[in-house]
């Protein structure tokens, strides 16, 4: 997927190539994105980009526009206004499915793997886009292995824990072979081993496959421990931007985290 | 054992996490099945059979409603549209070219004409966003606004077939081929025949649901925005289910008319009947194929029989059997049976015997005790 940069130059595509095409290390970026809900604001021209390879986490209180963020990039909410460029193309109106394409792929934040489907089965749909036969059996053996999963292969996915629901649909996310994976909080409600399973999983992905990543958490802990840098979102605009060590220590970060400024009630989880 | 060990023979094709009834055991069963649907008409003389061929026309329709809902997960009320519709269709060709060659021609003219009319409104409902509940609605209306057309469509032509408002339109004899090649279908054959198509839409289907469309199928019913994320265009994909769906009704209508000779709005469009598939599909087990096939043959005939004995009660018996059924057994009778027979095979006949009525007694007792405990005393209104 990713080897489609570099190639469909037109006109549409320029201002997408100029921001995330090959010449540049810029993978994601968006261009004054905004959201609209009826009158509520949610995203105020975001301009918001990610590294190839990176680790981000992205932190705010409640209500910043973080999962709206990324529902936009993702496409599950089409933008009021500004553009969208991935991998070299302006995806701002595509279907969800055609970013997917793009090398984009994503985690819920509610675990949301195929209840009735089989563990082995959830894993099959994402590699059967990808490969046939041998091949596909050996990606979905190797993503089941991958997951921790091997010994529930044939267990009804809606059966599985909590943890194990994250770890396989993190699994079935990483199938897909992205550039971009987005993890909408994928430690919440998790034991300490579980947290630990799924930072050692993203910090695999992203070494040996080069996967970056957008992660939406509010364990600071968790994000300190996977971050190589952290954007925080405040009242629907990028509040600051740097290492997990600056944006701890900040200040006002502090202040708007605390809620001490009204609008924003602390942190829910 | 996963999945991908399944074996890749003939028979692998037919077999998958997606069906329920798999094995020796099960292709026993249908085979003995087969052979006795086979052997019926010179058992119980050509009268019976003419009756179990109306039971094995349902079929189709809870085929169709079953592949687009329980597979899926679109419910629709609207099989029954393309089912009437079908059947008008191949009344309209059949009355306009009366000919064998036109009748032959009809048979496909009409089927294809249920799958683009399931095309079109697919096409408007999945692409314009309607989703869930609004797909049931509008396909409900649109089925509802059929008979109210057709019983007004009095003087209607189609060529030169008048589509007969409330007492609908008719064929003759169905003689297919083409030239000298012609064969005239009559009871038995037409039975016979019916029998063999049900049986090769069962399979084709049940191969159908456990490929890799499929389980897409399936992960659509599941979790529409997670199939989505995984970079499945959902909504071509529900279009090409509902499209299916509306080709298989469309069959349905098709052997409606080789059966009955005759359509009319009040049997195809009325609510009662766009309701019924929903009632056997939900009674067999939604997401099987089997459940809805036996369930459909099974409530036509209690229906039927019922409805000489009690006319009154009939269409009230039904809607009774979907309450229970929707109680009882909420995956539907086949798959309850399933269940029943793993509990019994790991419980053994006696103790799970025991360990059943243990339950029920409990359950029971909590049901019966509940409102009466209520009257007495203020805890368990908190509750």
């Amino acid at each position: 997927m990713s080897e489609s940069t570099g190639q469909d130059v037109n006109v549409r595509t320029t201002a997408a190539q100029r921001a995330t095409g090959t010449n540049t290390d810029t993978l994601l970026q968006t261009d004054g994105l905004v959201k609209q809900f009826g009158g509520f604001t949610a995203t105020d021209a975001v301009d918001f980009s990610v590294e190839a390879g990176e680790i981000r986490c992205l932190i705010g209180p409640n209500g910043a526009g973080k999962s709206t963020l990324m529902k936009l990039v993702t496409g599950q909410h089409a933008a009021t206004a500004g553009s969208i460029y991935f991998n070299g193309f302006d995806v701002t109106d595509d279907a969800p499915n055609e970013r997917i394409d793009r090398g984009l792929s994503m985690k819920f934040q509610v675990p949301s793997v195929f209840e009735d489907l089989t563990v082995r089965e959830n894993l099959r749909l994402p590699n059967q886009r990808l490969a046939d036969g041998d091949e596909r059996r050996r990606r979905v053996d190797e993503a089941l292995a991958a997951a921790d999963l091997a010994d529930v292969e044939d267990t009804r996915a809606g059966d599985l824990s909590h943890g194990r629901q994250q770890q396989l649909e993190i699994g079935m996310a990483a199938s897909l072979d992205p550039d971009l994976l987005l993890l909408d909080e994928p430690v919440a409600g998790l034991s300490v081993d579980e947290r630990a399973a799924i930072a050692d999983r993203i910090r695999t992905l992203n070494e040996e496959r080069d996967v970056a990543f957008v992660v939406i958490e509010h364990d600071t802990e968790f994000v300190a421990e996977i971050a190589d840098r952290v954007t925080v979102l405040h009242q629907g605009d990028i509040f600051r931007e740097g290492p997990i060590e600056e944006i701890e220590d900040d200040p006002e970060v502090q202040r708007i985290y605390l809620g001490t400024d009204g609008d924003a009630e602390g942190d829910a989880r | 054992m996963g999945t991908d060990a399944f074996p890749t023979g003939v028979l692998g094709r037919f077999e998958g996490p997606n069906t329920v009834g798999s094995g020796t055991r099960f292709w026993a069963a249908l085979a003995v099945t087969v052979v006795a649907l086979l052997a019926y008409p010179s058992v119980v003389g050509p009268f019976a059979a003419g009756q179990l061929t109306r039971y094995l026309v349902s079929a189709f329709l809870a085929l169709s409603l079953a592949f687009v809902w329980g597979y899926a997960g679109i419910l629709s009320f609207g099989q029954n549209a393309f089912y009437g519709l079908s059947g008008y269709a191949f009344a309209v060709v059949v009355g306009n070219l009366a000919s064998p060659l036109g009748t032959t021609v009809g048979v496909g003219v009409a089927i294809l004409f249920g799958a683009l009319s399931a095309l079109v409104l697919g096409y408007f409902m999945f692409y314009g966003g309607v989703r869930d509940v609004y797909v049931t609605i509008t396909t409900l209306v649109v089925t509802i606004v059929l008979n109210t057309y057709g019983k007004t469509a009095s003087q209607v032509f189609v060529g030169s077939v008048n589509l007969g408002g409330d007492t609908g339109v008719g064929i003759g004899e169905i003689t297919l081929g083409a030239g000298p090649a012609t064969y005239t279908l009559v009871q038995p054959a037409t039975y016979y025949v019916i029998v063999a198509v049900l049986l090769a839409t069962y399979l084709g289907l049940r191969a159908l649901v456990n490929s890799d469309f499929g389980r897409v199928m399936v992960a659509i019913r599941e979790d529409e925005d997670r199939a989505e994320m995984l970079g499945y265009d959902v909504k071509f994909r529900k279009l090409v289910v509902f499209t299916i769906g509306g080709g298989i009704a469309g069959l349905g209508g098709v052997t409606y008319m080789a059966w009955g000779y005759s359509i009319t709005p009040e049997v195809v469009f009325s609510a009662a009947a766009a309701a019924y598939p929903v009632v056997w599909v939900s009674v067999g087990g939604r997401k099987t194929l089997s459940g809805p096939i036996v369930a459909a043959v099974a409530i036509e005939w209690l229906r039927t029989t019922a409805s000489v004995q009690f006319p009154e009660f009939a269409k009230i018996g039904v809607g009774v059997l979907m309450i229970a059924s929707i109680l009882l057994l909420p995956d539907g009778v086949v798959p309850g049976l399933r269940g029943a027979s793993r509990y019994f095979d790991r419980h053994g006949l006696a103790d799970g015997s025991r360990l059943a009525i243990d339950r029920a007694r409990r359950a029971v007792g909590r049901r019966v005790g509940g409102p009466i405990a209520v009257d007495e005393s203020s805890e368990v209104v908190q509750e």
